[in-house]
């Protein structure tokens, strides 16, 4: 293998791992409604991590631990009828975020591996972080493989598919522990703040183009993943931070794709002639 | 408080239909639902013939859409016993049950950019039946292109769910609940905000899919003269309470009904 294919191999398959897996739980969370859901989980994972090196453990177990624990707190209490969904993932945000700075804060020598975990750094990434976001990847795309039709019927309307005979809480709960996972997996490469923007801006540019639902797994995939090799490319070229460049570059795609979507004056149509917003019917 | 059908009634002193007698359709023993310190349902008791077309009335916020909901599990009760289809109904099975039970919601709102069509969305009725790890099979969706096209929304196939009319919207909505080959059907407020003439389709619509299926529905509505004709027993719920459960001679009683909507 020449030199420079073995230096660059790890981070481009990095990079099409993470654009991919986040591009596909982006579609459940931006289709749920719950962007908040994507920075609870990210900042779980930051402080899990953080955590993890406090007290000389792996830090992507103790982020995996965290992610998880977040996920199933995020459930039962986004059901709750007295607390707003949003309201609740911003308690655990605020309460996960305080566990980071804590941990940051109680840090002795160069915190430096730490605040690695905030931007990633996808051109250092190991093989062991490779087999790590394979595993999240194969996962999520076996979970969606399995339960295509159940998983549609939860993203379309949550009540409805519990009314069909549909085991939702069990899919809904599995949905935010594998979007879990997936933020874990790519927490050493794009970084802890900035995965939040890789799961919510594909799959809401993907939103703007399509009436399909595998189109827009698609879409979004294809966008995640572009992102993260522009900013891969960019980051190779120019030495800037390859995180926020994947960042500023999906959220550039999401402003070119509102430009260009077909479905503006629909929604402008829809709404007008109902007189409302955008509704979530499983929160009625 | 049960009424007879021919060959459908059972012993109002035998609840569980115990015996050569179908099992009623929905059975209620001192059911309470309460959302934190509302109680929206109290110490309801009563039973549905299968076969019984009934109409639920009462005003807004009296407990009638809970009433719908504990039939098909989706409200939580606090105390009391629900069967349904001649099963004592728990958590445990509910899920299975539920695919015997169509409903159809107040209101689906949908965002109008939603990727789903209105085909995909009367084919989540059959998810539930097909199971788990197991797809939808062709006879699936010529399942589902029948009952679009019964209720007369298969024109509407390909178009986004989210930018259906409200009239189409309750129709695909009724597609997806006939799709589950139901036998209990659950409408709640179904012709509320529609046109005479929405209404009227839908009622029709509605009573044809009731003969030709032979079904158990519960129709909610606080419109008395949304009631399609065949509807044979009412349902009277006010604060909570089932004050009235029995033929539709009721309707005609100007003073209950009076009483039923101004006591509100």
């Amino acid at each position: 293998m020449p030199p420079e294919l073995a230096l660059i191999w790890k981070p481009l398959a990095a990079a099409v791992l993470g654009g991919l897996v986040c591009g596909v739980v982006g579609v459940w969370v931006v289709l749920m409604n719950i962007p908040f859901v994507g920075v609870a989980m990210s900042h779980a994972a930051f402080a899990g991590a953080v955590t993890g090196l406090l007290l000389g453990i792996n830090p992507l177990v103790t982020a995996a631990v965290f992610c998880v624990a977040a996920s199933l707190l995020i459930g039962p209490m986004a059901e709750r009828a007295d607390i707003e969904p949003n309201v609740s993932l911003g308690i655990i945000f605020s309460v996960v975020l305080g566990f980071a700075f804590l941990a940051i804060g109680l840090m002795r020598g160069p915190r430096a591996e730490a605040l690695n975990l905030i931007w990633g750094s996808i051109l250092l990434v190991s093989a062991r972080d490779l087999a790590l976001m394979a595993a999240a990847t194969g996962a999520v795309l076996l979970f969606l493989g399995l339960f295509y039709k159940e998983l549609q019927a939860v993203l379309y309307n949550r009540e409805i598919a519990r009314a069909v005979g549909i085991p939702e809480r069990a899919l809904f709960f599995a949905m935010l522990v594998l979007c879990g996972l997936s933020v874990t997996a790519n927490l050493s490469t794009i970084g802890g703040l900035l995965i939040f923007s890789l799961i919510v801006n594909p799959p809401s540019a993907a939103y703007q183009l399509t009436y399909r639902l595998k189109t827009m797994y698609l879409l979004s995939a294809l966008f995640g993943v572009l992102s993260c090799l522009v900013g891969l490319f960019v980051s190779w070229l120019t030495d800037a931070p390859a995180g926020a460049v994947i960042i500023i570059t999906s959220s550039a795609v999401f402003g070119l794709c509102l430009l260009l979507s077909p479905k503006r004056r629909a929604a402008a149509k829809g709404r007008g002639a109902r007189g409302e917003g955008r509704g979530s019917e499983a929160r009625e | 408080m049960t009424a007879g059908r021919q060959g459908l009634g059972h012993d109002p002193n035998s609840p569980g239909g115990i015996g050569s007698c179908p099992a009623p359709a929905v059975s209620l023993r001192s059911v309470s639902v309460s959302y934190r310190e509302n109680i929206a349902l109290r110490d309801v008791t009563l039973d549905l013939d299968r076969g019984d077309f009934c109409g639920v009335i009462g005003p807004n916020g009296a407990g009638k859409t809970t009433l719908l909901t504990i039939i098909n599990g989706l409200g939580r009760i606090i105390s009391g016993n629900v069967s349904v289809l001649g099963e004592q109904a728990t958590g445990a099975n509910f899920t299975r049950l539920r695919r015997r039970i169509g409903y159809v919601a107040q209101q689906e709102r949908v965002d109008p950019r939603a990727p789903i069509s209105c085909f995909e969305a009367v084919l989540v009725g059959r998810c539930g039946r097909a199971g788990l790890l197991r797809r939808l099979k062709r006879e699936d969706h010529e399942q589902a292109r029948a009952m679009m096209e019964l209720t007369r929304t298969f024109h509407l196939a390909a178009r986004p769910v989210g930018q259906l009319s409200g009239g189409e919207a309750r129709k695909v909505a009724l597609a997806r609940a006939l799709v589950q080959e139901p036998e209990i059907l659950l409408l709640d407020e179904p012709t509320s905000n529609l046109d005479p003439r929405a209404v009227r389709e839908l009622g029709d619509l509605v009573v044809d899919a009731f003969h030709r299926f032979k079904l158990t529905v519960l129709m909610v509505t606080h419109q008395l003269d949304h009631l399609p004709p065949v509807a044979n027993r009412i349902i009277m719920v006010r604060n909570g309470r089932v004050t009235y459960c029995g033929d539709r001679s009721v309707l005609d009683q100007t003073s209950v009904m009076s009483e039923l909507f101004d006591a509100a």
